[in-house]
């Protein structure tokens, strides 16, 4: 067992910037990241790929070669390949690393797990061929693997960034399929005046429009049943725009509509959650720290809430900053001087965000899929199963979970909670607060029992 | 093996080294993340499911999603998740196949 003051989980932007922030006021901190290198998702592997790629990636990603300079401080473990299946009591973390189990002891526990992708099921979803817009962004920073033939589906910002990249890269995509409407632009317009306050983010969109533009880059919007198909893969996408039936041939089919909060590490320590209807997603209640019912616990980045990279670096530190006056480092008075403008910049950063959830919401044919759609990847439950369980008196998705075995496999709900909550309170008529989602036990993620049996060694040579 | 892929690899100084997949040898660059080189390598289906016996592949690259499953020495693990060594020896799970021969 090791011991330390701060353990994090994830090495992204949030992480990063905890770890430096509590380490330069004099914490310990062990951060554990799953992958070989810092950076999280959106800083992927930075350190190797900035100087090879960065100019086709952007100011937005080589920004995180900061952070992970941050990194290089005595005070600082940094453990990659950890992967956490468990925490304890609010102060043990279980995690593998290189085939062995390993075991800290922390005062207090950061989680950084930042976002998932929001789950878009549509007919064909799991062809082979179809990723999330994310797994193509993470294709093209961390490998320089970019899809040859690719439309881009869904709706939200991140398509116009990774069509821009793409175009950059030599490689444009066949077309963008959009989801949003003339009416979802008309509901975002009264926040517009507050979005301004965020002008480079609202610049940047529109540069990124323009050079999709300029590339000819077809874009069809207020798109409707979407439908992919294949035999063994993704053939082609069939899809209604301008009250027209469109088909596109293709070979990758890239989904998005907005990333939510992995909310998997903070639910499994009963940390509580509620909807929020403008993110539309589930978020932890927290303090104006992250701090979280659990008192040893805080919970920095998207997985909080959606804000961006930005934001969870502020968050983190913000984080830090409680923890380390918790913890007697620094007095509570120099914690809130420091956090004052980082309160500010986070509020700047925010700005943007009202207009940008109402432009661009959930593709509704997504989130409340036809019935013959497959919903949960790993079992193959459709969305029909789901309301048929509903029909027979499933309230919420922990019954459905049992009757249907949706949320059992693998990915244990991460690209099924959302759709079965939604689906269940809309068959329930129930808000989805009253619905809930899945209750998330240890493991995390799988653990072998040799790599428990490693587990018992190192702990017994440690106390020994 | 060798078949054309739906995917463009950017051009990176690596040394390639062979990787077996299902008997058949891919030449992939070493250390690079090993789904990003069997998608860039051609390969279309990692595995079949349990359940359906459906061909899956690559769908998160973040860890999350469990479709990028293949066999590495006798142990089911995420292909996004590992790196690239020379002489790897990858199997689809077998899980899958069972199910796909049961039903055949």
């Amino acid at each position: 067992m090791q011991i330390t003051d701060l353990v994090i989980i994830g090495a992204g932007p949030a992480g990063m910037a905890a770890a430096a922030t509590a380490a330069n006021v004099g914490l310990h901190v062990i951060l554990l990241d799953e992958q070989p290198r810092p950076g999280g998702q959106i800083y992927r592997d930075v350190d190797r790929v900035a100087p090879v790629r960065g100019e086709m990636l952007g100011k937005d990603y080589t920004d995180g070669l900061s952070l992970t300079a941050g990194l290089d401080h005595g005070n600082i473990t940094h453990i990659s390949g950890a992967v956490v299946w468990a925490i304890e009591e609010g102060i043990r973390v279980l995690y593998t690393a290189d085939g062995r189990g390993g075991a800290i002891e922390a005062k207090r526990i950061l989680i950084a797990t930042g976002a998932l992708e929001r789950p878009m099921p549509l007919p064909g979803w799991t062809l082979p061929g179809v990723m999330t817009a994310g797994a193509a962004q993470i294709l093209l920073k961390q490998s320089g693997v970019l899809s040859k033939n690719a439309v881009l589906v869904g709706s939200g910002p991140l398509l116009y960034l990774i069509a821009s990249q793409m175009i950059r890269a030599g490689t444009s995509p066949l077309a963008l399929v959009e989801t949003q409407t003339q009416a979802d632009l008309l509901r975002a317009l009264p926040h517009l005046g507050g979005a301004l306050r965020g002008w480079r983010y609202l610049l940047k969109g529109l540069t990124m429009l323009s050079e999709i533009r300029r590339a000819g880059v077809r874009r069809y919007t207020s798109a409707t049943n979407i439908l992919i198909e294949g035999e063994t893969a993704a053939e082609d996408i069939r899809f209604t725009a301008d009250g027209k039936t469109r088909h596109i041939p293709c070979d990758t089919v890239l989904l998005h509509h907005g990333v939510v909060p992995n909310t998997q590490a903070a639910r499994s320590i009963d940390v509580a959650h509620h909807w929020d209807a403008r993110q539309h997603c589930f978020v932890p209640n927290l303090d104006d720290w992250g701090g979280t019912n659990v008192e040893t616990v805080h919970i920095a980045g998207d997985g909080a809430g959606i804000g961006g990279a930005k934001v969870a670096a502020l968050a983190g530190r913000l984080a830090a900053l409680k923890m380390a006056a918790d913890l007697g480092a620094i007095s509570t008075i120099e914690r809130d001087d420091t956090a004052k403008p980082i309160r500010r910049s986070i509020a700047q950063e925010l700005a943007v965000r009202p207009f940008l959830d109402k432009a661009f919401p959930p593709a509704i044919e997504a989130t409340k899929p036809v019935d013959a759609t497959i919903i949960c990847r790993c079992e193959e439950i459709t969305a029909g199963d789901i309301r048929r369980h509903a029909g027979i008196g499933c309230a919420g998705p922990n019954q459905a979970k049992a009757f249907s075995r949706a949320g059992m496999g693998p990915c244990q709900g991460r690209y099924c909670g959302l759709t079965v909550s939604n689906l269940l309170a809309e068959a329930n008529s129930a808000t989805m607060d009253e619905t809930g989602y899945y209750r998330i036990r240890p493991p995390l993620k799988p653990v072998t029992l040799g790599e428990l049996a490693e587990m018992g060694g190192s702990v017994n040579s440690a106390t020994n | 093996m060798k078949t054309a892929s739906s995917f463009l690899e950017l051009e990176e100084r690596r040394r390639l080294v062979p990787v077996w997949f299902e008997g058949g040898e891919l030449q992939l660059p070493e250390g690079s993340n090993l789904a990003a080189a069997m998608l860039a390598a051609g390969v279309g289906t990692f595995r079949y499911t349990p359940v359906s016996g459906a061909p899956r592949a690559p769908f998160c690259m973040m860890g999350a999603c469990f479709d990028c499953l293949v066999d590495v020495d006798g142990v089911t693990r995420q292909a996004c998740m590992l790196e690239v060594t020379e002489g790897l020896r990858l199997s689809m799970p077998r899980k899958g196949r069972n199910v796909i021969d049961a039903d055949n």
